[in-house]
């Protein structure tokens, strides 16, 4: 994982977050909560960061980013796919759409294109199981996709 | 804690005690011994972890559905515990089962074979097949660093290590990381350990109770140089070792063995046995002129001295503040801890009145401690590659090779040390247990400075085991304000005072490991008996009131050395031999 010094404005940012918690450990999973919105993942220098701020070990930062899956800390792609693995988009084939993603991207679950361009991920319902299968592409819904429309999709955005 | 007594009935025994005290507690109390596996309060320390995670230590509690964990449960008044009926005996071997169905069946290899917290259970509780075959563990990370083994294939998440790591010694190293089965215990970004803040001070070592943790072992490079008749083999044994090596024998805790540790090292081929102590003298000499130089300049008012002066005999302690104190690098003295005085010394002075030349001349250490394993590696430390101490072995491998040289202990004559590294005063001797490095200081500042004998060598009040201590010197006049701390989560406090300006110390010992050397991560294990440690630091006040000399400065060799060689305390040859300096290595 690279070891890059957070450029000024993130580590504002951080400094802010951190210091709106009051500086107090017991709010790290809150902090890191909104830290990762900062840059959409948690890089190596932001959690040390932030266990300076808060005078805790680094090592129960990480342990903390480690142990929930919500938190990353791979970077996301400029466009971050999310695949729906609910029951109802489940049982309407979006392992099938996962696969083709997973395919033609190049990449698994929770890795992100060599370009920056596109992450993959999977989620849990999003309330739209009228639509199943659905994937979400940053904020907007795609619903009942089929295997054969992702390539499609993916050179729209590209 | 409340004074309010309770009475209740472990097994059919009645037993009063204060409220708040555990089941486990209590039972102890009485002597039925619960058996425990994550567990460990060494009392009279900071030392303590209570996940209550290992489930090892269930009882039965009447009128309570399910079995409570005697470790976390608290007594009440009129409760009845049943601690070994069929249904506890079931469910704590099951448990120990389970623990084992992920651990590797590497007992045989395994380096805590013998002393291992697990087999001793499976031991105990007649587990003769294994039941449960569970999912294997992924591989984890293997890490040999300078100071210690790491394995975590072994490991069986009690957690000691973290809480002793992160709680105790606030160093932050070691903690868990992921979950589930994926869980580990490693540095943050799981990065190696000789890549984190890790001072290698052994604690985690100490406390781990299987074989995750342990010391790096150089007893086979011993064995070798020992065996080859073109080298010259010398050992230096530090002295917080002779007060608990005869554990490893079967002699009580706090059994001083000076002398059978003296014979054990010529049977095992040593051609010179000298003494650490030594070169403790030698240190008091350098730190406390130091001492007294720093102080006499503050007196007259020079600005750019810093005080208080923290002591530098610790290599975990020296680790500590490179990493977590870097704006606070001119405050310890610059003198080197007495292991690397004593291989500066041997190889330059020694070796030169012998003959030896540097490559012939193997300078082996036998210490209390990890921390000194990686101190011997500090580049700072070797002439054109050649290290002043080659390598050192702990109290553990000493006593291993012992028994593996068929040498029955406790039958070995008392001998001396050999002449003229081994001679050695009262306050040398003192090094090992907290409090002594300030005693040892003592005794000569307050000589140098005043001029005159002290009436009373003892200095009570440094002396115990409380986590930080402070006491007031008259010196002629000038009231000299000392502390002295043990584990670093209590020097943390005295620094964080210091960077912040809120020092009241002229001076301050410090010394990593809880009681001093003699509770070093290289030492026979305590398994959490601190009366272990109390046992071992008597025995080394013990020695001291036995020796003839007790002030550093009246040693007849040191001021052999200082007139043949030295000169005097802080000549520009002692400065260039004896003292170091240090580097920031924050993350």
């Amino acid at each position: 994982m690279p070891d890059t010094k957070l450029p000024c404005d993130v580590a504002e940012k951080v400094n802010a977050i951190c210091q709106a918690h009051g500086d107090n450990p017991g709010e790290l999973i809150n902090i890191l909560h909104e830290a990762q919105h900062v840059m959409g993942y948690l890089p190596e220098e932001m959690q040390r960061m932030i266990a300076r701020r808060l005078s805790i070990p680094v090592s129960r930062v990480y342990g903390v980013v480690t142990f929930y899956a919500f938190f990353t800390m791979t970077a996301k792609g400029k466009y971050p796919i999310s695949v729906c693995m609910g029951t109802a988009c489940y049982v309407r084939g979006s392992e099938k759409l996962l696969e083709e993603f997973k395919r033609v991207l190049g990449i698994d679950v929770g890795e992100t294109t060599p370009d920056g361009k596109f992450s993959l991920d999977c989620l849990r319902c999003v309330g739209a199981c009228g639509l199943a299968p659905v994937v979400m592409i940053g904020d907007k819904v795609y619903g009942r996709l089929q295997p054969v429309d992702v390539k499609r999709i993916l050179e729209e955005l590209d | 804690m409340d004074d309010k007594q309770i009475t209740l009935q472990i097994d059919h025994h009645f037993v009063t005690v204060p409220e708040g005290t555990t089941i486990l507690e209590a039972a102890q109390k009485i002597g039925i011994d619960i058996p425990t596996l994550c567990h460990i309060d060494l009392k009279g320390t900071c030392i303590k972890n209570n996940p209550a995670s290992c489930r090892i230590c269930v009882v039965e509690v009447e009128g309570r559905r399910n079995l409570a964990p005697a470790c976390a449960t608290r007594c009440t008044d009129g409760m009845a515990v049943r601690t070994s009926t069929l249904r506890v005996m079931n469910a704590r071997k099951i448990v120990a089962e389970l623990i084992l169905s992920d651990h590797p069946n590497e007992c045989l290899t395994c380096p805590k074979a013998g002393n291992c917290e697990l087999q001793n259970l499976a031991l105990r509780f007649n587990i003769r097949e294994m039941p449960f075959n569970g999912g294997e563990l992924s591989p984890r990370k293997r890490e040999v660093t300078a100071s210690i083994v790491r394995n975590m294939d072994k490991c069986i998440f009690c957690r000691r290590c973290e809480s002793v790591c992160n709680e105790v010694q606030t160093v932050g190293a070691l903690g868990a990381i992921r979950r589930g089965f994926n869980t580990t215990i490693a540095p943050a970004f799981d990065k190696m350990m000789s890549e984190s803040e890790c001072t290698y001070c052994g604690q985690c070592v100490a406390v781990c109770p299987v074989g995750a943790l342990t010391e790096r072992d150089h007893t086979n490079r011993l064995v070798e140089d020992l065996a080859d008749p073109d080298k010259t083999v010398i050992v230096q044994t530090a002295p917080a070792v002779r007060a608990a090596i005869g554990e490893e024998f079967g002699l009580q805790p706090g059994t001083l063995v000076t002398g059978k540790m003296v014979a054990a090292l010529r049977e095992l081929g040593f051609d010179y046995v000298f003494d650490t102590d030594f070169a403790a003298d030698l240190t008091i000499m350098e730190e406390g002129t130091e001492m007294l130089d720093r102080l006499t300049r503050y007196l007259d008012g020079d600005k750019s001295v810093r005080l208080p002066i923290l002591t530098s005999c610790c290599p975990a302690w020296v680790n500590f503040f490179e990493h977590q104190f870097p704006d606070l690098l001119d405050i310890p003295s610059t003198a080197r801890s007495p292991q690397q005085m004593f291989g500066s010394i041997a190889k330059t002075w020694w070796a030169e009145q012998l003959g030896i030349p540097r490559e012939k001349l193997v300078v082996v250490s036998i210490m209390p401690c990890l921390a000194k394993k990686y101190e011997c590696d500090r580049d700072e430390f070797k002439t054109n590659g050649n290290p002043d101490v080659d390598y050192s072995i702990s109290t553990r491998e000493l006593a291993r090779l012992i028994k593996r040289a068929n040498i029955s202990f406790t039958l070995l004559p008392d001998m001396d040390f050999d002449q003229p590294l081994g001679t050695s005063t009262g306050a040398g001797v003192i090094f090992g247990a907290t409090g002594g490095v300030m005693e040892a200081a003592l005794r000569t500042v307050y000589e140098l400075y005043t001029g005159k004998t002290l009436k009373s060598v003892n200095f009570q009040a440094v002396r115990g085991m409380e986590g930080v201590r402070r006491s007031t010197v008259d010196l002629d006049g000038f009231q000299l304000k000392v502390g002295i701390a043990h584990g670093l989560g209590n020097a943390r406090h005295l620094l964080e005072d210091i960077r912040h300006g809120r020092n009241e110390y002229h001076a301050i010992e410090i010394m990593a490991c809880p009681g001093g050397c003699i509770g070093g991560g290289g030492q026979p294990l305590h398994h959490g008996n601190s009366a272990v440690l109390y046992a071992r630091a008597n025995a080394l006040y013990k020695e001291d009131a036995g020796k003839t000399i007790r002030k550093s400065h009246e040693n007849p060799f040191i001021k052999t050395l200082y007139r043949e060689f030295l000169g005097k305390p802080l000549s520009e040859k002692a400065e260039h031999l004896l003292h170091t300096h240090y580097f920031n290595r924050s993350i």
